[in-house]
């Protein structure tokens, strides 16, 4: 069964009296525990396709169900329920809370979204943090570290919640090539390991090189999908 | 809760001076407040003991329809023995009361053999009136500190105007009740000063003097003033004592008594329901000063906050948690300035008592002020300002939580 599955999804937007189709009748599947990219020109409608994924917006017409639940019947406060236990996000200025120290920002889903015991809570940030490398870092607010630790930071706190799906927008846009690579390895890593489903939208090369399904998007349209590195095979839509 | 607690505490420790400057703003408002309470209640207590306490009692008792027409002490509407003894009696089984005093009023003539004027006179039972009214006797400027049989204490004014001093002799005239005069010498035992300023037209004498020059068979009396253990309990008593004197009717079944409260027989209760007024006004300014600024803050820190909002509702935050987070924000902004607030305004409290403020009201001289805080006001002061903070967070948080994560995420 499909984790992602998008039939004929239309998104328009309303500026005053002008409408914009920034997603035209898109249709595709994301199987479990892959690794695939949306690519595409600034204004290609990667980010609303993501929005759409991730429950933050509705598609204006069409299907789109994730993990088999249909994203436009959600209520504003099942949309937020339902991305807290399914959905994990990755942000390209990474959108730590400034106020909360790396543990806490990882803790934080845990702590408030899903009311886990403290317990269960502390084992499992601590575990991530030390996957993703930055236990060393754990007392540090966001201002005290790095692009690439902010990032790494975000990874954790988007896969402690055991998402289904993680929603990439952009994560390396801010990053340096030497980092970029490490925080897309550290997300390959977390894919092999946890089974989790990753979803970019990006223009970073490196990124493309490493994924599994890329989704070429322009102007609103899905023109080509590209099976990754270990497939050559690719199908125009 | 208290993972919520936590990021509000931290996320108002990250603009610290405008939190700072806010919560001082409430601790100020909170403090003036307070103080203002304090003083206002210390000036209208001291002056409520001077009127009670020199003259008035807490409670006075007539008979019905006296104080309708008290400007001319009506001698037909007095008490008869009888009245007075079912009255003492209703008195006795009220513990809170500390002591009464039976009076004869009655308007007269003065003379001192020259000049003739009118006086409006007491008739009392000393050391009933003493204990009815303690500082009766701190009243009395010049002569014995007593009120014996066969002299009279006159009003300071009206000694000087009719050049009259102590141990000088005067004659007293009134009209009885059946409408004869009788007149009577008295020795002018002590010049008395009026509670609250010049014109005061009161003489005192001993009850008995009174019902002689009155010639009354029996004695009457025309009121009786009452004083309780503690102020506080007046309201009690006066409906207690209005239910035990409810069931005395006379023959033609209206009420024999009436009873009324210092409030409605001393024009100082306007002054006291002013202050009362002035007090209201107080709060209300502080509301607003709360309301203002701390929505101002709660604003600016939704708006400066719309990615992060965005952020957190993304990772599935419900908009409830999301409203919470501004409200406990806003609460602990109120909480800060009311702790702050208090504080000061024990310690601004405690330096007035340490300085002893004095002031003169009307022939009053050297009162000193003592303000005291009270728990109840601090308790509701503080409760008002935390509620009304949290009020006022009230709109910003739920801006906050109803924003569309996706557009808030796009915020810039």
């Amino acid at each position: 069964m499909s984790l992602v599955k998008a039939e004929n999804v239309t998104k328009i937007y309303r500026m005053g009296e002008i409408e914009v189709e920034a997603i035209k009748s898109v249709s595709f599947d994301i199987e479990p525990a892959s690794f695939i990219s949306f690519i595409g020109p600034s204004g290609s409608g990667k980010t609303t396709l993501l929005n759409l994924i991730g429950c933050l917006d509705k598609p204006t017409s069409g299907t789109l169900k994730v993990a088999g639940v249909n994203t436009s019947e959600l209520t504003r406060q099942e949309s937020a329920a339902f991305r807290g236990q399914n959905l994990g996000f990755i942000f390209q200025d990474f959108n730590l809370i400034p106020v909360l120290t790396v543990y806490e920002n990882v803790e934080y889903p845990l702590l408030i979204v899903q009311n886990i015991p403290a317990e269960e809570r502390r084992s499992r940030v601590i575990s991530l943090l030390k996957t993703v490398g930055m236990i060393d870092q754990r007392h540090k607010y966001p201002d005290q570290i790095s692009g690439g630790q902010k990032q790494r930071t975000a990874v954790a706190r988007a896969l402690v919640t055991n998402p289904r799906l993680v929603l990439a927008d952009e994560p390396t846009a801010n990053l340096d090539s030497k980092t970029a690579f490490m925080v897309v390895d550290t997300m390959r890593q977390m894919k092999e390991e946890f089974g989790v489903t990753f979803v970019f939208s990006t223009h970073d090369p490196k990124i493309v090189g490493e994924v599994e399904t890329v989704y070429t998007l322009q102007d609103g349209k899905l023109v080509n999908q590209v099976l990754g590195k270990r497939d050559d095979n690719a199908e125009t839509f | 809760m208290l993972k919520l607690f936590k990021i509000a505490v931290r996320n108002l420790s990250r603009y610290k001076r405008r939190t700072l400057l806010t919560s001082s703003l409430i601790a100020l408002g909170v403090m003036f407040v307070l103080v203002f309470i304090a003083a206002s209640e210390s000036f209208k207590y001291l002056m409520i003991s001077q009127i009670t306490d020199s003259m008035l009692g807490h409670l006075q008792v007539h008979r019905q329809g006296y104080v309708a027409s008290i400007d001319s002490l009506p001698l037909t509407l007095n008490l008869s023995a009888k009245a007075e003894k079912k009255l003492e009696k209703a008195l006795e089984e009220i513990p809170e009361v500390e002591a009464f005093s039976p009076r004869i009023k009655f308007g007269g003539m003065f003379s001192n053999f020259i000049d003739t004027t009118n006086i409006r006179v007491n008739g009392v039972y000393p050391e009933l009136e003493m204990a009815t009214a303690p500082l009766f006797l701190s009243r009395i400027k010049q002569g014995e500190k007593s009120i014996q049989e066969g002299k009279i204490l006159i009003p300071e004014l009206l000694a000087k105007g009719m050049k009259a001093e102590v141990g000088d002799t005067v004659v007293v005239i009134a009209t009885n009740q059946d409408g004869s005069v009788n007149g009577r010498q008295f020795v002018v035992g002590g010049i008395i000063e009026s509670v609250t300023g010049p014109g005061g037209r009161d003489g005192y004498m001993h009850i008995h003097d009174a019902k002689e020059l009155l010639r009354m068979e029996e004695m009457e009396i025309s009121e009786l003033a009452i004083r309780l253990k503690d102020f506080d309990k007046l309201n009690i008593v006066y409906d207690r004592l209005k239910k035990l004197l409810a069931g005395e009717s006379n023959p033609q079944g209206k009420p024999i008594f009436e009873i009324h409260t210092w409030e409605k027989l001393s024009p100082f209760s306007n002054v006291a329901r002013m202050i009362n007024v002035m007090t209201f006004f107080i709060r209300l300014m502080l509301i607003a000063i709360v309301l203002v600024s701390v929505m101002n803050v709660m604003i600016m820190a939704v708006f400066e906050r719309i990615r992060e909002i965005g952020t957190i509702s993304a990772i599935g935050t419900k908009p409830g948690k999301i409203l919470s987070l501004f409200l406990i924000e806003g609460l602990s902004l109120g909480f800060l300035g009311v702790v702050v607030g208090n504080v000061l305004a024990v310690a601004v409290v405690f330096i007035l008592n340490l300085v002893k403020v004095s002031f003169n009201f009307g022939r009053q001289i050297g009162l000193t002020l003592s303000p005291r805080l009270n728990a109840v006001d601090i308790l509701l002061i503080s409760l008002v300002v935390i509620v009304v903070s949290v009020i006022a967070a009230l709109q910003p948080a739920y801006k906050a939580s109803r924003m569309e994560p996706v557009e808030a995420l796009r915020h810039v």
